[in-house]
């Protein structure tokens, strides 16, 4: 039952992985606005991790002016995503296009994070019921019908190591 | 002269740190009390020998001693003295004079103190102190010396060197570059230290981790002698990166303090494991348990703080290309591997002694649910971790450059916080051994109640976004359940003492301070997820060209262009100030000064945003461009953050929460 939750769990993260980008509306006047929606999802091409709404520098004012002409001429948000890209590669973008070598990116933190928790879980399993282990630790575990009174001298240790 | 002195001190001080190594390790292997306490007295000596290079820096940087290139590099004449100083960490090798200083100051202390109950562990804590410390003069020397000054030979060519090359003669330039703008800001002047203090003190639990491992010592002494510095440590890196998101939301001018950059994740990555590590290390306290764990994690924040200096310091982050080319990169690199080897070589040669009885009796035990929080820090770190390193791996395999930017952090991480929030709620109520299901849940059905009621109101009232009700629900249940805790406390207090309810939870604190700052750093953390929740949620922006009275509105907001003026500032800026009225509905609220400062010697422009905080929200207004009055106008962007003041608050009330854990307990401090 608890792996199930894990499972669904580590589903989740994958899923949350692949959850597409919000999509934009379409303004007809191409005002600040309108370019900053798409400038804000753009990094700028020569500044390091600056998105492009943000940049002081020159060079990104203009690329702003560019957008706003490019949603004049009446180009959708992804015709003009995609022209910053294929002009100044894909470093543009805010995060690494979901292609190749790039899946790398979105598939290792998920598939990691499953590791670490099916290693965790798999432990916990063991450890939380001494007894029933296959090959386990190897340790001597006590048999599984004295872990009432097991658990009487646990306390009592406990109960000990507080006096101490 | 100044500079000879300052570099000669900075090689004494060099081979007096390799000294210590030494004779700490020969004094150990030949069991030689007097060899370990010359290594002990050579480490003491380092801080006051680098206090002298570093004040000699400092004053050729105030003296405007253009000649020493660090000088020339940071500092110009118009600066403010004390910009001036504390240019020392605004450039490569002045940082790594500080951080040496600061790294020999904390060995010192910690050579300081009474070492006769673990004398076993002193040489080993000096030997990686040392080696450490090593490291970093060795760079500083061989490397990024902030010392060298300009000669020009005969022909006109200006050479760097520390001590005149024959037939050439001292060049003087007449100013400096000056500091980068973007660091002339007080935040800057703070954030560094703190965020080099936070680095530079974990080093300290990990020299004793190591030292323990050596000395084959399987008990929680190391964790327990450390365990006031791990707080500090801690204290100081998240005080470092709440500075830094400070500042960038007050002088970098996009609305928001934290961007998902890869500097900024450096700072982050070792507050993960060390966050995670002051959870783990209660388990080991209490049960005994997870010894090879808690060692792990403390290699890690030693490793991933070393590797965050790397990250800012080579140059690996503007490209991979960058850092093979920078002579202090593939150092860096060396020096983690080499540590990162040897560290967990040892731990894996100790693994079996620090083998205990692992037993477990419940998943929903404060242990359990402990190591939950673990897997959770560690995800959040994998994400961190894969988001730097991917950039550089696509460069390197496919030349190709991509960004990884906030929409893959806060889709990965989003879920692992809410899930760490949920802990935050549930593991305070349950108990160390044994907790079940039901004992929790009996517990934790109030506080949910509560929190359900006031997930309510707001879905009434404030969103029906659903993140952020479940965002604002999980909130809500942290924050009762740490009140229902402290009440329950305070009340058994009330009846077991006769003490009235007030007095009872002032004494709390003083009973069991790291429990009940740690429930004061829950809470803090809970206001900064709120503000956090806010600004990420709701926050509204709109930009537009205004000509004098004319308007724009926002979020219930209206801003009126009144005036635009130039004069020159301080600290030679060339000043551009809007002023706008304020108004909500037809309530005049006051002015903002939304601002840019120029300056000429960096040919830069700083965007100041003008800001009107409330708890309720933050009127963020930027003046992004601007005609003269008499022309078209000026280009306002304006934010509206809600809720974002609450990360402030919080951030206060978090220092408030560290101090009473840190704090030292009395009886604690006889016994140690």
């Amino acid at each position: 039952m608890k792996r199930h939750f894990f499972l669904i769990g580590a589903l989740i993260a994958v899923f949350a992985f692949f959850w597409p980008a919000g999509a934009s509306a379409q303004g007809s006047t191409p005002s600040d606005d309108d370019v900053n929606r798409i400038a804000r999802e753009l990094y700028c091409p020569v500044c390091e991790n600056t998105p492009l709404d943000v940049c002081p520098t020159q060079a990104c004012a203009e690329w702003r002016e560019q957008i706003r002409l490019m949603l004049a001429e009446g180009k959708t948000d992804a015709e003009i995503k995609q022209y910053f890209v294929d002009y100044y590669g894909a470093r543009v973008l805010a995060e690494p296009p979901r292609q190749g070598f790039n899946w790398l990116a979105y598939l290792v933190p998920p598939v990691l994070i499953a590791l670490g928790a099916f290693v965790l879980v798999r432990a916990l399993r063991d450890w939380v019921k001494p007894g029933v282990t296959e090959a386990g630790t190897g340790e001597s575990e006590p048999p599984a019908d004295s872990a009432e009174s097991d658990e009487y001298i646990q306390r009592l240790a406990e109960e000990l190591q507080k006096r101490r | 002269m100044l500079a000879e002195l300052g570099f000669g001190v900075l090689v004494l001080t060099f081979f007096l740190t390799l000294y210590s190594f030494t004779a700490a390790l020969y004094g150990e292997w030949k069991r030689s009390e007097a060899v370990v306490e010359s290594a002990r007295r050579a480490m003491l000596l380092t801080w006051p020998l680098l206090t002298l290079s570093a004040l000699a820096l400092i004053y050729l940087l105030v003296n405007n001693a253009y000649q020493v290139s660090f000088v020339y590099e940071v500092t110009s004449r118009s600066m403010p003295a004390y910009l001036k100083a504390t240019a020392l960490w605004g450039g490569q090798a002045g940082s790594l004079v500080f951080w040496a200083w600061l790294m020999s100051a904390f060995t010192s202390l910690v050579a300081l103190r009474k070492w006769e109950r673990d004398r076993e562990l002193l040489p080993w804590v000096l030997v990686v102190a040392a080696f450490t410390l090593a490291f970093f003069l060795s760079l500083i020397v061989f490397f990024e010396n902030p010392f060298l000054r300009y000669w020009q030979t005969a022909g006109g060519n200006v050479l760097r060197a520390v001590f005149q090359p024959a037939n050439t003669l001292p060049f003087i330039p007449s100013d400096g570059r000056g500091l980068n703008p973007l660091l002339r800001h007080p935040g800057m002047v703070i954030h560094p230290p703190m965020l080099y203090l936070g680095f530079v003190s974990f080093v300290i639990p990990y020299a004793f981790a190591m030292a323990a491992l050596i000395t084959n010592r399987s008990d929680d002494r190391w964790i327990r002698l450390t365990r006031r510095w791990t707080l500090w440590a801690w204290l100081f890196l998240s005080l470092g990166l709440v500075l830094g998101g400070r500042w960038a939301y007050d002088v970098l001018g996009w609305g928001g303090y934290w961007a998902w950059d890869p500097v900024e994740i450096a700072a982050f990555m070792p507050w993960l494991t060390g966050t995670a590590f002051l959870h783990s290390v209660m388990i080991q306290e209490k049960r005994g348990m997870f010894k090879q764990w808690n060692m792990l994690l403390i290699i890690l924040t030693y490793a991933l703080v070393i590797f965050g200096t790397f990250l800012t310091r080579s140059g690996v982050l503007s490209s991979v290309h960058a850092f093979a080319q920078s002579a202090i990169g593939p150092m860096f690199f060396g020096f983690i591997a080499l540590t990162s080897f040897f560290s967990v070589g040892l731990l894996i040669y100790r693994w079996g002694s620090l083998k205990a009885d692992v037993e477990i009796k419940s998943l929903f035990s404060r242990e359990a649910l402990f190591l939950f929080n673990n897997l959770l820090f560690m995800s959040v770190l994998v994400v961190c971790f894969w988001g730097v390193l991917f950039p550089l791996l696509s460069e390197l395999f496919t030349n190709q450059k991509v960004t990884v930017g906030p929409p893959f952090y806060e889709r990965a991480t989003a879920p692992l916080f809410a899930a760490l929030m949920l802990l935050m709620g549930a593991a305070p109520l349950s108990a160390w051994g044994t907790a079940s299901a039901r004992t929790i849940g009996r517990a934790l059905w109030k506080p949910a109640l509560a929190a359900l009621f006031v997930t309510a109101v707001l879905f009434f009232t404030y969103t029906r976004h659903p993140i952020a009700l479940i965002g604002f629900f999980l909130i809500a249940l942290v924050l009762f359940v740490t009140f229902y805790e402290f009440w329950r406390a305070a009340r058994a207090r009330t009846k077991a003492h006769a003490e009235n309810i007030l007095l009872a939870f002032w004494n709390l604190f003083g009973r069991n301070r790291r429990r009940y700052g740690g429930y004061v750093i829950h809470i803090s953390m809970m206001l900064m997820a709120v503000g956090i929740l806010g600004i990420e949620l709701f926050q509204r922006e709109t930009q537009g060209t205004l000509a004098l009275q004319q308007s724009l509105v926002l979020g219930g907001y209206r801003l009126e262009y009144r005036d635009i003026a130039r004069f020159p500032g301080p600290d030679s800026r060339e000043v551009t100030r809007a002023v706008v009225d304020v108004y909500q509905g037809e309530r005049y609220l006051g002015q903002l000064y939304p601002r840019i400062d120029y300056y000429p010697e960096a040919q830069q422009n700083m965007t100041i945003p003008g800001q009107r905080p409330t708890l309720r929200d933050d009127l963020y207004v930027l003046l992004v461009d601007w005609k003269p009055a008499s022309s078209s106008g000026a280009t306002f962007k304006v934010y509206v953050n809600p809720l974002v003041n609450w990360l402030w608050l919080g951030s206060l009330i978090f220092l408030a929460g560290i101090l009473i854990a840190a704090w030292p307990e009395r009886e604690r401090s006889a016994e140690q």
